[in-house]
């Protein structure tokens, strides 16, 4: 398990570099980290996503 | 030997008297409500195959995972969180699966708000929604402050002042580490549980909001917002 952890720590550091302060983004009396702006664009992806992929239906009756 | 043919709520009820029971009225207002197949539907109206209509059940999924990792955390304790590899494993799904809770519960939120999903007598399924996000928002940040780290002691003295300035700290300290622990783990996820619990079974008592008729630019309630989810499947698709 610490094997893992290890790896996968290193692998997720490699893609991106999660030591020092956090990145902030200020814009007038707004300010948001760019972690909590990146997932707030992922939720408006994966909203956007659900409403526009169609649905598939198995066996349906109707 | 005789052979007893009544169904149990027959029997229940067996004499006249019984009818007046407290316990009788309530099965029979209970079941009237929420009839079996309404309570545990095997279909649903044709306007639910959207993957749209999917975060409602992932957030409850989630939320799923969320008080069980919660429930061994609070079996083992904080030094087995922290320093056996288990623990942190189990630390982790704990804190991921509310990351997937508060997410999915966002685009639920999102799609809910933008269909209108009030329509229909669904105000008091629309309000347990909002409120149970809110409460959640507390029961995250308590969670956060419980952690037992640099971290929950950072949180803690960054939000004493906020709360402070609110009056709440009067009653609600953010560095008591022992009161923080007792609302995360009883108060807020008892208060969610019944939320989501009355959200979830006003969903099945109401039905599931129908979409916007194509031709109705109106807030104006329609026959299909109206409609029963029985009423809603015989009749076929509204859209």
């Amino acid at each position: 398990m610490q094997t893992l952890t290890a790896v996968m720590g290193h692998m997720v550091g490699s893609l991106i570099n999660l030591t020092g302060p956090g990145r902030y983004i200020h814009w007038g009396f707004i300010q948001i980290s760019v972690a909590n702006l990146v997932v707030i664009g992922l939720m408006a992806v994966v909203f956007a996503a659900a409403i526009l992929i169609p649905f598939r239906r198995h066996g349906s009756r109707d | 030997m005789t052979t007893n043919t009544e169904t149990p709520t027959d029997t229940a009820t067996a004499l006249p008297e019984d009818a007046d029971q407290l316990t009788a009225k309530l099965r029979r207002a209970a079941v009237a409500a929420l009839p079996p197949e309404r309570l545990l539907p095997d279909r649903q109206p044709a306007y639910v195959a959207s993957w749209i209509y999917v975060f409602g059940v992932l957030t409850l999924s989630a939320l799923a995972v969320v008080i069980l990792t919660g429930v061994v955390l609070a079996i083992f304790g904080p030094s087995w969180w922290h320093s056996s590899t288990v623990g942190l494993f189990v630390n982790s799904l704990h804190l991921w699966s509310v990351e997937v809770f508060f997410f999915t519960m966002v685009v639920h939120l999102w799609g809910k708000f933008f269909m209108a999903a009030w329509r229909g007598r669904r105000r008091a399924t629309w309000i347990t929604g909002v409120v149970s996000f809110i409460v959640s928002v507390g029961a995250a940040f308590t969670g956060y402050l419980s952690q037992q780290n640099f971290d929950s002691q950072w949180i803690s003295t960054q939000a004493k002042d906020g709360i402070n300035s609110t009056g709440a700290g009067a009653i609600f300290n953010v560095t008591n580490f022992g009161q923080m622990l007792m609302w995360h783990i009883v108060l807020l996820p008892l208060i969610v549980a019944l939320l989501v619990g009355g959200h979830v079974l006003l969903v099945r008592l109401r039905g599931v909001v129908p979409p916007f008729a194509p031709t109705d630019h109106t807030a104006k309630a329609t026959e299909a917002d109206q409609a029963s989810p029985q009423e809603i499947m015989v009749k076929g698709d509204l859209s």
